[in-house]
């Protein structure tokens, strides 16, 4: 198969290895992790399309679960078959998925995004998002407050003035926003 | 000649002062959008359709598709200044004009890649205008049956061509028709997959999908390489155009074939991406420099950028005349259609003559514009570019965010767009195509109805599928780009069987 032959010189570069390489974390577990939850997915999908019927109907011909059920059906199969295929394959062929260096950059920006999308119900998008800019600029950046702040308070401005004034499109406001009468 | 007069009527359309303005502002946002890393053409259009809700149908797929031409040109910017493609089908790009740029030959290699490009948006530009309305005639005939025949070639192509394993091609596409089943059943009213949520009821939105799949999903994985990046500046004198317009006369083979290849990519669901790489290597083949490829070859640059913008441009001709977008871009721009309540497919030349004609003489004047504001604006892009990813970063997750809100303002779809950013990382990783999830997301109500709709005329046989010639072509087809990789395997079975018996 195609996808077997960019790993070859990343043999045992897993979490497990002998040579003690830690610093990689292999795609063995994510593509079968990946491919669960996939399988998940569909199992889902077939037991909605099941109470739904997939039979024939009188007059509207296919009932609503018909179309899910093949589809669920085929995303099981492939799946499944992906699956399976990492499993019969699990000792001989684990190519990097990521080093971890790399890995905890993403998580480095994973983190305040989640935290950013969570604030911004809470305290309104403007300020979330000159939080956020705020943080990442500091913690990652090493940026003096006056550059900062004129970024992570210039951006929101700048689509507020865009969406609200420009747009008439309101996005959502926290108690700041209230405050100053908007 | 019927063509002709109405391009004429598109162009009168087009060429309003605030349809020209809407131009600019549109390549001007798309080269932005395609230079900036995690926005790219699909989530950059993405982003911006919910403000065109309230805009005339025409002037708002004007400013779109030109969003989606600048990103095409955009992408070439990145991958010769800093060797990183700001667009998958970018990266072929990278091969030469990175090396040009680092001997100094910045403006030439630039030159040529947006000439390369805006000749091959033109080529496939005068495909669709002649292509176009035959294929849409051809089309009325189409039943439902056809219709779904045409939508399962689409899908089976994807099987059949894509790089990645074909398992992966198929799972990755039917989870983009299982997400587009949550919701309501529009045959027969019906709750599907809502679980009591009724936030799903309305089932989940391809552009919150787009956003977060290709922009939050690029973001995260743009952090993996860290957060500086360096690269070459450029300035572009005319001196350097005319003197590089004068060489690229001599590559016009390489033009020509790579305008050819990529137009038929971008018809086919093949997409700019292979496009770009396939033309890339015949370039080289046919090439007496072939061993300087990679080193800086002109010819490396002209190919791949000829191949992608014209497949890229292309991709609009089946979105047009049958309702199947080629492109993820082109999928956007789809579903924009359907929220500006215009029915894609054949009847749109039929009862949307300024509409899709608007649309063709736009695609004309947009790339011209196009290349004016590349060619003089460079300097410009080099230095946004140089703007450190700790800022840009936090910014688009911002932009992002705001997209996914303002597509139906409710806080739900920006949750949504950050597990689509993870499950884009996740399946960016591990080699799962993003392209047949968006297609699938997009076209599975409508792939859904035809097939029903079929059904229902042959009173649930499905013999229907060939039950005339048209159809059973057209099915027959699908089914072969099925098997394809099944071919695929025998092939490489007897090879790997003879090497062992004769070596």
């Amino acid at each position: 198969m195609s996808d077997d032959t960019a790993g070859t010189d990343r043999e045992a570069a897993g979490s497990g290895s002998k040579n003690g390489d830690t610093q990689t974390l292999g795609t063995r577990w994510p593509e079968l992790l990946l491919a669960l939850g996939l399988m998940g997915v569909a199992v889902v999908v077939l037991v909605d399309a099941r109470r739904l019927g997939t039979g024939w109907d009188e007059f509207d011909g296919p009932r609503s679960g018909y179309f899910p059920f093949y589809v669920a059906s085929l995303l099981l199969a492939s799946s499944g078959w992906i699956a399976l295929k990492q499993l019969l394959s699990w000792r001989r062929h684990n190519p990097a998925f990521a080093s971890r260096p790399q890995l905890g950059s993403v998580w480095a920006m994973a983190w305040p995004m989640a935290v950013y999308v969570a604030l911004i119900q809470p305290l309104g998008i403007y300020v979330a998002s000159f939080l956020l800019i705020a943080y990442f600029m500091r913690r990652h950046g090493k940026y003096r407050v006056p550059a900062l702040t004129a970024v992570a308070l210039g951006v929101p401005l700048f689509f507020f003035l865009v969406f609200e004034r420009y747009f008439l499109v309101a996005l959502p406001k926290g108690p700041i926003e209230a405050l100053l009468g908007f | 000649m019927e063509e002709l007069a109405a391009l004429g009527q598109g162009f009168a359309v087009a060429l309003t002062p605030g349809n020209v303005v809407l131009m600019f502002i549109g390549i001007i946002l798309g080269v932005l959008i395609g230079v900036l890393p995690g926005l790219g053409g699909a989530n950059g259009v993405a982003i911006l359709l919910p403000l065109t809700f309230t805009m005339n149908p025409t002037s708002a797929i004007i400013l779109l598709s030109c969003i989606y031409w600048g990103a095409l040109f955009g992408g070439a910017i990145t991958s010769i200044l800093f060797n990183i493609p700001g667009e998958p089908w970018s990266v072929a790009t990278t091969f030469d004009g990175y090396p040009m740029a680092q001997q100094g030959r910045a403006a030439e290699a630039l030159t040529a890649a947006f000439t390369a490009s805006f000749f091959g948006a033109l080529v496939a530009v005068l495909v669709i205008t002649f292509l176009a309305p035959v294929l849409a005639k051809f089309a009325l005939k189409f039943g439902p049956a056809e219709f779904f025949a045409v939508q399962l070639l689409t899908f089976a192509s994807f099987v059949g061509l894509s790089k990645e394993p074909p398992a992966k091609v198929l799972a990755s596409m039917m989870l983009g028709f299982s997400l587009a089943a949550v919701g309501m059943d529009t045959v027969t009213g019906h709750l599907r997959m809502t679980f009591g949520q009724t936030e799903l009821l309305k089932g989940f939105s391809f552009l919150v999908a787009v956003i977060g799949l290709f922009g939050i999903g690029e973001i995260l994985q743009t952090m993996e390489d860290g957060l500086a990046f360096k690269g070459k500046s450029a300035r572009i004198t005319l001196g350097v155009v005319l003197k590089t317009w004068g060489e690229l006369l001599r590559y016009w083979r390489t033009f020509i074939r790579s305008a050819i290849v990529g137009c038929w990519m971008g018809i086919t669901p093949g997409g700019a991406t292979p496009a770009s790489f396939m033309s890339y290597g015949l370039a080289r083949r046919a090439s007496k420099n072939a061993k300087n490829f990679g080193k800086g070859e002109l010819e490396g640059v002209i190919a791949p950028e000829t191949a992608n913008n014209a497949a890229g441009t292309a991709a609009l001709l089946p979105m047009l005349t049958l309702g199947i977008p080629g492109s993820p871009t082109a999928a956007v721009l789809l579903g924009g259609l359907l929220i500006w309540g215009l029915q894609p497919g054949p009847m749109l030349f039929v009862e949307q003559k300024d509409f899709v004609w608007g649309l063709i003489a736009s695609m004309y004047l947009g790339n011209i514009v196009g290349l004016i504001v590349v060619l003089t604006t460079v300097p410009w892009w080099a230095a946004i570019l140089r703007i450190p990813f700790t800022i840009i970063g936090p910014v688009i997750i911002v932009i992002c965010a705001i997209g996914a809100y303002t597509v139906n303002n409710s806080m739900f779809d920006v949750w949504t767009m950050v597990v689509f950013g993870l499950l884009g990382y996740l399946f960016k990783k591990l080699k799962y195509p993003l392209a047949p999830l968006v297609l699938a997301l997009v076209l599975g109500d409508m792939a859904e109805a035809s097939f029903r709709q079929a059904m229902l005329l042959s009173q649930g046989s499905v013999s229907i599928f060939w039950s005339n010639g048209l159809v059973g072509t057209i099915a027959g087809l699908a089914l072969l780009m099925l098997l394809w990789p099944l071919w695929g395997m025998a092939k490489d079975m007897a090879r790997r069987r003879e090497t062992l018996a004769g070596g």
